[in-house]
């Protein structure tokens, strides 16, 4: 050995162990499932070893450095804070839930797989390396230093609300995962997770959570892809599910079009159809005055029996439906505000500020990229492969000798099955999926034994901590540096910001696990609005006060309170008032109209509007070139 | 050159690089998905092309965009000697790693 080793060297010696380490892990576990360890025992271990690790490197990376603290001491190298970039992106939604609604909508689907890494074009091009040169702590900070005060506040304000329903859904998704897999309730599940989610950040903040980070990645890039490695293997004989599942497509093809030709497919059909005129009737005929409850709960029924109806979506058929104007408009949109929204979530353009340097900020944004790639190229084979394997191993078979993991899945809501043409054998139509299913039961679907199953568990649970961790810190440190030390107090001591910064984070923690274990139905389905929301609040201001010396506060401040207000009447308006779309958009996509309207706003006032003056002049001249030798 | 020339030099390709970039970035985005019915026609492998595109073609794409762009924002940081000064490392003594894995 040389005498001495540089950091990253230590980095990928530390990794490799923990990566090693892992892999060690699952055979042992699958050793012991052989020789008859039960499967709870096996649950707690997968669910409890990998929390202990990452305990273990917060624990190593406390820090009392305001440095180290926001920033991770800027020295991380660009490989892995592309890692680290990959965890802190893919949440629960993206490792459990991707894989399901690409199972459910085909080639609509892919809106998410394109604006997930797409936005990452947006942030090498636009965003990361002159906020790398800027070299501040938050977000914000760029915005109160390029526009002022009003903005910094603004921006921090924006921060916490495309954060906050975004990482209640984490801490949901982490109660989710530890209940099932614990064997408690819900709410328990909640707090051990939280316990999970603290011990990555209260000591060491953004240090801890970088190197907890990478090691998350390295845990739910091994989780994703070892199941359907395993399925591709059983289908095709060759384990590379992403180069050969377009055969598999093919396939799938040949079984839609076999599925569509069955007369039993279409008997029970019609026979959901029936039904769904039957609720119909009964809605009409229902006495004035009775329970909102009870007509909601009959609507509900009605629509699921219409859907159960209708005909089957061809898997890469694009926009099917009676529409498909409207739909290819909507998938556009959509595909749209994800990327733009992607490319400006602070916890996300944070990551950014780790680095040493601007070259490493560049490179890292190629490493993010390539590492979330990894996951959403992927997912559309998950999906194929799940497909293939329930049209034709379960869709004719009779009910009674249905695989076991149907009925396991039953039970907990997630699968239902219905013969409603009563002829003993299930057609597609009386089948539900809940999207969630495909990534939860492949292990079982494959035949894989627990083992595997504890592991999707441990990833999906990666998954979860880490963008929740990052987001935590986004807010805590919205709160207690843009707003408390910039803001209120900016001659507070280091010791007494970075204590205030810990209090809030806990703070923080403690609130959205509590609004989590209310399961607010609201909240969950507001997550996708986060993208609209930072896409409209920061974009425009982002890009243009770096692409633009004549970008003025006013205009900022008009901007971004105009793209932030369309986006928010048109998603609120929509959801709870009934307002009619514009052109057909959902709300979703609200950020269609407000990120538009935000790059106009600021463009126009800031014409009407004084020049800023010499000093932010120089300071946008001065992010613009990696150094500048005068 | 003056220093203020090739600044101005630099920040002028810097741009255009980065509106080709995005250009390329918005077509591959952006035409596929809507000439989709009619690109679906056609397979590539078993996979209908539009479909290929959504889930794998225009992500290798992107990645493409991006590695260009860090390879040629780094010759051009040279060339209009806008460069950092190397990171150096720090180098540590021979340790035994913190101890994570399980």
């Amino acid at each position: 050995m040389s005498n001495g080793l540089t950091f990253s060297h230590r980095l990928t010696r530390l990794y490799a162990w923990i990566g090693g380490g892992f892999i060690l892990f699952i055979l042992l576990m699958a050793v012991g499932e052989r020789l008859g360890l039960g499967i709870q025992t096996i649950g707690y271990l997968f669910m409890f070893v990998p929390i202990v690790a990452y305990a273990g490197i917060g624990f190593l990376s406390r820090t009392a450095d305001v440095v180290e603290y926001y920033v991770a001491g800027r020295r991380v190298p660009a490989v892995f804070n592309g890692m680290a970039t990959g965890a802190d992106w893919m949440s629960a939604a993206s490792f459990i839930g991707m894989a399901g609604t690409l199972y459910l909508k085909g080639y609509d689907g892919l809106a998410f797989v394109m604006g997930w890494t797409g936005g990452y074009v947006l942030v090498a091009l636009l965003l990361a390396p002159y906020l790398r040169k800027f070299g501040q702590f938050t977000i914000p900070d760029f915005m109160g230093a390029r526009y002022g005060d009003t903005t910094r506040v603004l921006a921090a304000i924006g921060a916490i609300l495309a954060s906050f329903t975004y990482v209640t859904a984490q801490i949901y998704g982490v109660g989710i995962i530890t209940s099932r897999f614990l064997d408690v309730s819900f709410e328990t599940g909640v707090f051990v997770g939280l316990g999970g989610i603290l011990v990555c950040s209260f000591l060491g903040g953004m240090r801890a959570v970088t190197w907890t980070q990478v090691a998350q990645y390295i845990i739910l890039i091994i989780a994703y892809l070892m199941p359907v490695v395993f399925l591709s293997y059983k289908v095709t004989s060759i384990p590379v599910p992403q180069l050969v599942y377009g055969t598999v497509l093919e396939k799938v093809t040949e079984r839609e079009n076999a599925i569509m030709a069955d007369p039993a497919q279409a008997t029970a059909r019609a026979d959901y159809a029936q039904r769904a005129q039957a609720i119909e009737r009964r809605i009409e005929h229902l006495p004035p005055g009775t329970d909102k409850a009870e007509l909601a709960k009959l609507r509900q029924e009605k629509a699921d029996a219409e859907e159960h109806a209708k005909p089957l979506a061809p898997h890469a058929e694009p926009f099917p439906g009676p529409d498909p104007g409207h739909a290819r408009l909507n998938f556009l949109a959509l595909t749209f505000c994800l990327m733009v929204g992607t490319a400006a979530l602070p916890h996300v353009l944070i990551r950014y500020y780790t680095t040493p340097s601007v070259r490493e900020a560049r490179n890292s944004v190629f490493w993010s990229i390539f590492f979330i790639s990894l996951l959403y190229f992927t997912a559309p084979a998950y999906a194929v492969f799940a497909k293939y394997e329930v049209y034709t191993n379960l869709i004719g078979t009779p009910i009674a000798d249905l695989p076991s993991w149907v009925a396991s899945w039953s039970k907990v809501g997630l699968v239902k099955v219905e013969d409603i043409n009563h002829d003993g054998v299930l057609q597609l139509a009386e089948l539900t999926l809940n999207p969630d299913v495909i990534v939860l039961a492949t292990p079982e679907i494959a035949g894989l034994p627990y083992v595997v199953a504890g592991l999707v568990a441990a990833g999906g649970l990666a998954a979860a901590l880490s963008t929740a961790d990052g987001l935590l810190l986004t807010i805590a440190n919205a709160l207690s540096h843009d707003i408390y030390f910039q803001m209120l107090h900016p001659a507070a001591s280091t010791t007494r910001r970075l204590t205030m910064s810990k209090v809030l984070l806990l703070v923080v923690a403690v609130f959205a696990a509590w609004v989590a274990s209310t399961k607010p139905a609201t909240i969950l389905s507001m997550v996708a609005w986060a993208f609209s929301i930072a896409g409209a609040c920061f974009f425009p201001a982002l890009v243009l006060g770096i692409f633009w010396k004549r970008a003025t506060r006013q205009g900022a401040i008009a901007g971004m309170l105009i793209g932030l207000g369309i986006t928010l009447l048109y998603l609120i308006g929509i959801r709870f008032y009934g307002m009619a779309t514009w052109f057909g958009i959902s709300d979703v996509s609200a950020g269609i109209f407000g990120i538009p309207a935000g790059f106009a706003t600021i463009i126009l006032v800031s014409l009407f509007t004084p020049a800023p003056d010499r000093d932010t002049q120089n300071l946008v001249e001065s992010v613009r070139y990696p150094s500048l030798k005068l | 050159m003056t220093s203020d020339d090739k600044r101005r030099a630099y920040w002028r390709r810097t741009r255009w690089l980065t509106l080709v970039l995005l250009g390329v970035w918005g077509l591959v985005t952006f035409a596929p998905a809507w000439w989709a019915q009619g690109l679906n026609r056609y397979s590539l492998f078993g996979w209908p092309i539009a479909y290929y595109m959504g889930a794998q073609g225009t992500l290798l794409v992107y990645l493409a965009i991006v590695g260009i762009y860090v390879w040629t924002m780094e010759r051009l940081d040279r060339r209009y000697g806008v460069e950092e000064e190397a990171y150096v490392e720090e180098t540590l003594e021979p340790e035994v790693p913190g101890d994570d894995d399980e």
